[in-house]
């Protein structure tokens, strides 16, 4: 048993399966705005904004950026653990991601509200 | 032909270097690469590898032939040279202590981890424990490992971490005791094996699968103890 604690969810075994989930609501949200798109080719703002209006869009939306925090961490983690191997740095690297990580996740916040 | 191989005796050399050698082989015959390797060993004694068996069972002459692992034994020339050229290193990641010869301890201490032995907390019986051909049909494709490192020394998740990641070696015999119908640990050997990276360091790129002289497939027996540690914690 190897002991970490800047992982994900302390098991690895949570952090694979979360990597798994949040892949999946990632590729479903990717072919639902390539879709969208797709189907909307003269896609006006008003129509744009409208579809971020629903509440099923922002849940959606809300979703895909926390899988994107928690995809990246556990990526970015993996990464960093292979690569780097001065303790210092690599902690520093993986603390300006977690931070990274944070602001995008309250910022896609309130754009998705208009806040 | 054309072979260049890996030279490194640490008292005498500042740094490893490549050495080429010309060698001719006998006509209408393929050799293996280790016949090579005796027929050069003949022309400049000082190369060093390791060998025993000399047909794939004791997997001790595991090297890196043209860039690719493999038992020297029973990988044929004519397989292993690329154009007209056999280029031998040792198996990568691994600390080299002259020549072809690399330090295995790191493998070894992997393998000791997942404890390789069977555990049975249940009375000895008075002859054996049985096993139903069905159960012991599980250990095919398992069991048959034989510890030569070549599937572990092409693994990148084991170059980086040798220390923590169990690598496919390991694995596959660790999952031959997580089937084994007479091992009654499974419960603590699957604790053991569910951090970030004992198990979990695996990408499934299947270098591992793709270098086994023996053919066996240790991503299938990862996949297996994910699933094990999956059912387990749902």
């Amino acid at each position: 048993m190897v002991t970490q604690i800047t992982n994900f969810g302390r098991s690895g075994l949570y952090d694979w399966m979360m990597q798994r989930v949040s892949a999946v609501v990632l590729a479903l949200y990717t072919v639902f705005i390539i879709g969208y798109l797709l189907m909307h080719p003269d896609l006006t703002f008003d129509q744009w904004s409208a579809l971020f209006e629903t509440t099923w869009m922002r849940i959606f939306s809300l979703m895909m950026l926390l899988s994107i925090g928690m995809h990246s961490w556990i990526g970015l983690w993996s990464v960093s653990t292979d690569y780097i191997k001065p303790t210092g740095i690599r902690f520093f690297f993986q603390a300006l991601c977690g931070l990274l990580m944070f602001v995008y996740i309250v910022w896609g916040i309130q754009v998705l509200w208009g806040l | 032909m054309l072979v260049s191989i890996y030279r490194y005796n640490p008292e005498v050399d500042d740094a490893p270097y490549m050495k080429d050698y010309q060698i001719d082989l006998p006509a209408g015959k393929d050799l293996m690469v280790l016949d090579v390797l005796n027929l050069l060993k003949a022309q400049d004694p000082s190369i060093s590898y390791r060998r025993s068996c000399r047909e794939g069972v004791c997997g001790s002459d595991g090297m890196n032939m043209s860039g690719k692992n493999g038992l020297a034994c029973i990988t044929p020339v004519s397989e292993a040279a690329k154009k007209g050229k056999l280029v031998l290193r040792p198996l990568p990641g691994l600390p080299v202590v002259r020549d072809l010869v690399v330090d295995m301890g790191q493998f070894y201490k992997q393998y000791e981890k997942i404890r390789p032995y069977l555990l049975n907390d249940t009375p000895v019986p008075a002859i054996e424990r049985l096993q139903s051909p069905e159960e012991r049909e599980k250990l095919d494709g398992l069991y048959e490992c034989i510890l030569c490192a070549c599937c572990s020394t092409a693994c990148p998740s084991f170059w980086w971490n040798p220390d923590k990641f169990v690598g496919p070696s390991g694995l596959l015999q660790a999952y031959r005791f997580l089937a084994d119908s007479r091992d009654t640990a499974t419960q603590e050997r699957l604790g053991e094996l569910d951090d970030p990276f004992s198990v979990f360091r695996c990408h499934g790129i299947m270098n591992c699968v793709n270098v086994c002289p023996k053919g066996l497939n240790p991503t299938k027996a990862i996949g297996n103890i994910r699933t094990m540690l999956l059912q387990r914690a749902t």
